[in-house]
This record gives C-alpha cells, sequence and structure tokens, in this order.
C-alpha cells in the first residue's frame, strides 16, 4: 500500500514503540506514595520535562492528554468557563477542525457568543481581521496549521494581537508540533499574564506517537476549568491515572521528530514540489487549493473539478492508493470540505478535492505511482454524472 | 448495503458466486440519528456501522457514498410535493427509480463495476428478447413491485441473488449461519427519512397543515378536517363526521382537492374504479408488440394483482380492469405483469369510476 495520508495519523516511530513498551513493563501509579509509585512518577516528570524542553516551556505548563481532541475541548471549554462572567464571545477563524467547531457549538448552548473571522482564498487569516474581532472577547482560538489544505498561520502575530488586546489565546497546533517549529515561548513572546497565547494543543499520533497521545501546554499563568474532574492530577486539570508509558512514548516521538525537523522539511518540500507539479500536468484541469509557500511540509491539497472527490478516493483506494478529502463524519461519508467552503469555493468544488500528506517513509516512487494512475482515476470520476449534475 | 440482513446476504452470495465485490452504504440523510430507532430501515450511524461489519465479516472493501442531496431533491421533496397536489405516491419506487438503480448505478459503472447488486426479492430471468424481471420465490416478500420502474437498460446492470430464496427465514438462517451480526435484525418498514413512522405527522410539519372542509358528493360539508394531506382516497377511519350519512352507511374519501383543501367523502361503491389512465410509462425489458394485451395490474405494494386490458401509446396507458378496483388514489403505480414478469409500470393520474351516476 501506498500511504498518501500522513495528516490522518502517521506511523508510529519506532523509537516511541520502544519507548512505551519500556514503561509500560513498569507497575505503579504515577500518583502512588511507594517505591513503584515514585518509579513511575519519575518517569512522567521526565517526559514532561523532555516534552517541555521541546516545546519551549516550562514542565509545569504541559498537561498530558488523551489525544488532540480532549486538549482542544479542555482549552476551549476550559477558558471560556472560567472567563464566561467577563464576556461570552468566542474569536473563531473559519476553517478550524471539527474539535474546534464542535466544542465552540457546545459553547453557544452554554451561552457563548462566535465572532467569526474568514479566511483568504489561500486560507490565511488577516491579521488586522482578527485584531479587531478581538475587543473583550473571552477567548480567541486558531488552527496553526489547517488539517486539510495545510496553510500555516503566522501563530506569533496572532499571540501578539490576542495580548495586546487583552484576550486569552488557545492555538490548535495539531497539524504544527513535529513538522514546523513550534515554540510557546517566542510565540508568546513578552506577555506574561492570563492573556495572549495561554494554551497550545497537540497530538502524539501525527508526529509518531502512539493515538491516544496528547497535550496541551497550559501557561502557569492561566486557570481553565477542568472538563475532567477527579482526583486532581496534572494541577487538576486533568484528573485521572496519568499514562506514563503514553507520555514516554510522546516525549520519544517528539524529540526524534524534532530532531530530524531540518532534513525531514527539505525532503518532504521536494517530495511535495514533485507531486504538486505532477498533478498539474498530468490532470490540467485541476488545480492546487491553499497557500503555496506558507504550507505544511507534505502536504497537496488539489481540486479535480467534476469529479466527486469520494469517487476519486475509492479508485486511488483500489490502486492500492490511500487518500483522503479532508473530513468524513462518523458514518464515513465524505462531507463537502468546509475548509474549501472557507476558501470561498461553492459546494461542487468541496465535494471535488483529495487532500494527499506525505510523511516519514514517503518516497519518488509513491509520488510516481499517485501520478501514474491520477488521470485514468480523473477521468472515470468526473464521468460519473452524479458529480458533474448540476 | 443498507445495514440489514437482506443486503449482507446478497452481498454474500454474491462473493460466493465469484464476483469481485465491493460494499456501499448510500447515505440518504445528513442528519441521520446516532442508533437506530424502530423500524427504519437506513441512516442511521448504527446501520452505516452494521453495513461495514458485514462487509469486514465477507472480506470487501466498504465505502458510504452520500447521495442525500439527489435523494432529497428526488425523493423527499418529491414527496411533499405528490402531497400537495393531492396525489399519493411511493416513495421507495422513486428511490430505487432516481438513487438506487440510477445515480447509483451510473456512478458505479463509470467507477469500472459492471452491475449493481441488492437484497430486492426478486427474479432476474435472462430471455430470449432479453432480461426480464419476474416476481420473487417468496411470494410473501416479493419486491418486483418497487422494482417495476426499472429498464431494460437498468436491469442489464442487476443483480437479486436474494430472489429465488424460498423464504425469507430461510435468508435469516443463512446470515446466521454465515456469523453476520444482523442475523436477527428487524425488518424495515417504514418510510427511512421519516424518523418516529408518523407520515402525516411530517407531512404537516413540511405542507403545513390548513383546516378545510369534508364534503358528501353533492358538495355539502358534512365534517371539518385538519389539512387535507392527511387523507387517502379509501380511507375510512378518523374521518370524524359530524353529520351522519343519510343512510347510515359508512363513508370513504373518494377524492382529495388539495387546491380547494377539500375532502370528499361518501359510499364504499363509489370508490369502485373501472378504468385507470397513466403517464410516466416505462418498460422492464422490451416495449409490448401489440398496443392492446391482457395482463394483470398491481396497484400498490401489498394489493393483489387483478386480471387487466391495458392498451397504451406514445401518449400514455390506460388500464380496465375485469372487476372494478376499489378504491385508487392519483400518484400510485401501476405495474403491468404477465404471471410473474413484469411488463412494466406508469403512474395513476386518471380514474374513471364504475358507478356513472356518481362520476
Amino acid at each position: 500500500m501506498i500511504y498518501l495520508d500522513h495528516a490522518a495519523s502517521t506511523p508510529l516511530r519506532p523509537a516511541a514503540q520502544a519507548a512505551w513498551i519500556r514503561a509500560s513493563a513498569e507497575v505503579g501509579n504515577a500518583s502512588s506514595v511507594h517505591g513503584a509509585g515514585q518509579y513511575a512518577r519519575r518517569s512522567l516528570e521526565e517526559s514532561r520535562e523532555r516534552v517541555a524542553a521541546l516545546l519551549d516551556c516550562e514542565p509545569i505548563e504541559v498537561v498530558f492528554t488523551g489525544g488532540g481532541t480532549e486538549s482542544v475541548n479542555l482549552a476551549l471549554k476550559g477558558l471560556w468557563w472560567a472567563r464566561r462572567t467577563a464576556s461570552d464571545a468566542v474569536v473563531m477563524p473559519d476553517g478550524e477542525h471539527h474539535a474546534t467547531l464542535d466544542s465552540v457549538a457546545w459553547l453557544q448552548t452554554q451561552g457563548a457568543t462566535v465572532r467569526a473571522v474568514g479566511l483568504d482564498e489561500v486560507g490565511r487569516i488577516a491579521p488586522e481581521r482578527f485584531a479587531a474581532a478581538l475587543p473583550d472577547a473571552a477567548l480567541a482560538t486558531a488552527l496553526v496549521v489547517n488539517n486539510e489544505i495545510g496553510t500555516i498561520q503566522d501563530a506569533a502575530v496572532l499571540a501578539e494581537a490576542s495580548a495586546a488586546a487583552g484576550v486569552p489565546l488557545h492555538l490548535d497546533a495539531v497539524g504544527a508540533v513535529g513538522h514546523i517549529p513550534v515554540s510557546f515561548a517566542a510565540w508568546r513572546g513578552s506577555a506574561a499574564g492570563a492573556t495572549g497565547l495561554v494554551a497550545l494543543s497537540l497530538s502524539g499520533h501525527k508526529f509518531g506517537a502512539p493515538v491516544g497521545t496528547g497535550a496541551l501546554v497550559v501557561s502557569r499563568h492561566a486557570t481553565p476549568t477542568p472538563v475532567l474532574h477527579g482526583g486532581g492530577q496534572q494541577r487538576g486539570l486533568r484528573s485521572g491515572t496519568p499514562d506514563v508509558a503514553g507520555a514516554a512514548a510522546l516525549a520519544a516521538a517528539l524529540d526524534e521528530a524534532l530532531g530530524e525537523l531540518d532534513a525531514e522539511t527539505t525532503r518532504l518540500r521536494t517530495l511535495q514540489e514533485r507531486l504538486a507539479t505532477g498533478i498539474l500536468e498530468t490532470v490540467p484541469e485541476a488545480s492546487i487549493l491553499g497557500d503555496p509557500v506558507r504550507r505544511v511540509p507534505g502536504n497537496v491539497h488539489a481540486l479535480f473539478p467534476g469529479a466527486a472527490g469520494e469517487s476519486l478516493l475509492f479508485l486511488l483506494d483500489q490502486a492500492g492508493i490511500a487518500v483522503s478529502t479532508g473530513s468524513a463524519c462518523q458514518a464515513g461519508v465524505a462531507e463537502p470540505s468546509h475548509v474549501v467552503l472557507a476558501l470561498g469555493r461553492d459546494e461542487r468544488d468541496a465535494r471535488s478535492v483529495l487532500r494527499m500528506t506525505l510523511g516519514r517513509g514517503s518516497t519518488d516512487a509513491d509520488v510516481e505511482a499517485v501520478l501514474a494512475v491520477l488521470p485514468e482515476a480523473y477521468a472515470r470520476a468526473s464521468g460519473a454524472r452524479s458529480a458533474r449534475r448540476s | 448495503m443498507s445495514g440489514g440482513v437482506d443486503s449482507a446476504v446478497a452481498a454474500a452470495r454474491a462473493v460466493d458466486a465469484g464476483h469481485d465485490v465491493v460494499g456501499v452504504h448510500l447515505a440518504l440523510s445528513r442528519a441521520g440519528g446516532a442508533l437506530r430507532t424502530g423500524s427504519r430501515g437506513c441512516c442511521t450511524i448504527e446501520d452505516a456501522m452494521d453495513a461495514r461489519r458485514a462487509a469486514d465479516l465477507l472480506g470487501i472493501p466498504f465505502y458510504v457514498w452520500d447521495f442525500s442531496e439527489r435523494f432529497r431533491a428526488d425523493v423527499i421533496d418529491d414527496f411533499v410535493s405528490e402531497y400537495q397536489a393531492g396525489r399519493t405516491p411511493n416513495p421507495c419506487m422513486r428511490c430505487n427509480e432516481k438513487i438506487k438503480f440510477a445515480a447509483l448505478l451510473e456512478r458505479a459503472v463509470e467507477l469500472g463495476f459492471d452491475a449493481v447488486c441488492t437484497g430486492h426479492y426478486a427474479t432476474l430471468v435472462d430471455g430470449p428478447e432479453g432480461r426480464e424481471l419476474h416476481r420473487a420465490s417468496d411470494e410473501a416478500k416479493d419486491q418486483s413491485y418497487v422494482l417495476g420502474v426499472l429498464t431494460a437498460e437498468q436491469l442489464a446492470h442487476t443483480m437479486f441473488p436474494l430472489g429465488d430464496t424460498p423464504s425469507k427465514a430461510l435468508v435469516r438462517a443463512e446470515a446466521a449461519k454465515r456469523g453476520l451480526t444482523v442475523a436477527q435484525k428487524p425488518d424495515s418498514h417504514d418510510i427511512c427519512f421519516i424518523p418516529d413512522g408518523d407520515t402525516r405527522g411530517w407531512l404537516a410539519e413540511k405542507v403545513g397543515a390548513e383546516r378545510g372542509e369534508i364534503l358528501d358528493q353533492s358538495g355539502a360539508v358534512v365534517g371539518r378536517h385538519e389539512g387535507a394531506h392527511a387523507y387517502t382516497v379509501g380511507q375510512r377511519r378518523g374521518l370524524s363526521l359530524g353529520v351522519p350519512a343519510p343512510d347510515g352507511r359508512p363513508r370513504f374519501v373518494l377524492e382529495v382537492r388539495p387546491v380547494s383543501n377539500t375532502v370528499v367523502v361518501g359510499p364504499k361503491e363509489a370508490l369502485a374504479t373501472a378504468e385507470i389512465g397513466g403517464v410516466r410509462l416505462s418498460w422492464a425489458g422490451r416495449a409490448p408488440r401489440e398496443r392492446s394485451f391482457a395482463c394483470h395490474v398491481q396497484i400498490r405494494a401489498h394489493a393483489d394483482p387483478v386480471p387487466a386490458y391495458a392498451q397504451w401509446s406514445d401518449a400514455g396507458l390506460t388500464v380496465t380492469p375485469e372487476t372494478p378496483f376499489d378504491g385508487v388514489a392519483p400518484g400510485q403505480t401501476a405495474v403491468l405483469y404477465d404471471g410473474t414478469r413484469v411488463i412494466g409500470q406508469f403512474t395513476i393520474d386518471r380514474t374513471v369510476s364504475a358507478v356513472p351516476a356518481l362520476a
């Protein structure tokens, strides 16, 4: 199989697997007082320190979670709940991940109001529009790397605007961590209070840690209301027995990913360029969506006019190539991409896109294999009348 | 694969027959609930999961394809507008005509498939003049009526592996033997897009319920109704008429007039219909050679076929039953049979009363 869906989940790194197996062999609850508990706690805190060093924050600011969705939920619900008496407004750009969209939709049932910020045609947030939405908001959120089109926002600028407006900011860095340089301290800048950048979400399986691992960086100055209540672990922000082995694996994967970041970025940029150029050459009707320059390495997001994305996905899958249409609902239906709609495209376009994401292990041969089958797949899929029908 | 037992066993039999099979679940509603409720047949996440698990067991790839927009336009909106026009549509036939054997089949053929295989109970026979559609072996489960809209071209790309199974019980037993978890899943029989089976309530929400008058055949007001769409030709119960019939006999709905928002009632014999005419004619295979022929006609999914005489031209078709029908609603589909073979179908848009004085 040719796997071009690394943004959905990328293979487990052997180093992460080894770290998990090593840590999981030890008995002990990191909250227990006895020696076994202390040993587990030591492993957990070493992982926390390692992650903090890699993300440029303090160890106390790293809260291990069960993944990106949990991190985003804790950040948005927790920060809004803690501030709701002051303001009910949430500043949210268009084209966010469903973890954000649906958390904010739930907050709306609790009295939140939404200030939407539009994207431009390549998916970037205009800093002045973002800043204009901020005054007196309860919190702001933004996706650093768009999970569908790969566009990278200028996180430092958004953080600076939030700090200037006195609004706490959450950054969803799930698609960013391990793929582009991420520094909590640098993005946070000189802001040191409970506003500006205060929370940053990440998910382990996007950079080679196991699924079910993740973290939320929470500024020491921020006090979001917890979502999970219980034993009060991890600053009381995330009750529940900490996953010592998961934390060890996450730290090991992040360490390795950042160690090879420069080399991997260069390698993936070359493959990405070849794939994007090749698509435009072999399927002249196609176009590449998203920002051509400020884009996460390995992401190619293409529009194939007149072809249903789900038909293309099917044909490529039959040819042994795994790609994505962007987002699918729980039942497995390819939905019209809300991200593509946010770029100002219509619903037909939003159903005619494919996301191909290269990653560790992707090769020239993978790219050539896709390019070899795409023209025929496009010819067939665009012939399907259901997609062509107006 | 709807997530039900029939399509799962149909897929299993197609795999056994050596075909290269891919399971497809049609997403027909964007607002599908999470869990199955009552006797609805599809559209919940649980149904999609059941279909996926059946495909897993059979070792075939599985995809969910979204036809919700076309389903809304061609089936749901059509259902509503037909009711608004005072007709009684069959949405399952519409779905077969426009979605399962049209939109899905078109896409399938474009993507390189040869046929759509479903769990319908009907039989395909390759005769000297092409493929024929026949009733299923299990008469109680026979679904040839709702497949009557299929044309020769569609039949040529269709497979019904369950058609020759003597009974549904055998299909369930086979599913259990194969380890399919859906073996005991209840049959679906309600309209899939009406959540709780309450068609009247659903229609009232869609088209609004405006109070109006119930008239007898002379035009005298004999009662009031809460929305004409809730009435069907032939209906007796639930009329709540304030003025009793002079002879004290029960009255039935004879006609629904959406424009004037009135319902006409009368005695049972006034329902007798000597002739029906229709439009949107299609043939399940070759068109008949003769312009007039003897046949059997069935006007509802669960009605008995009755002997009749049909005459057709390119403009339409007229059917005269040997003995009058007992209540026919415009919008219903009439399917013509030659023995077990489906000849074709049309949508009834005209009826002639068997009682001239009452016409």
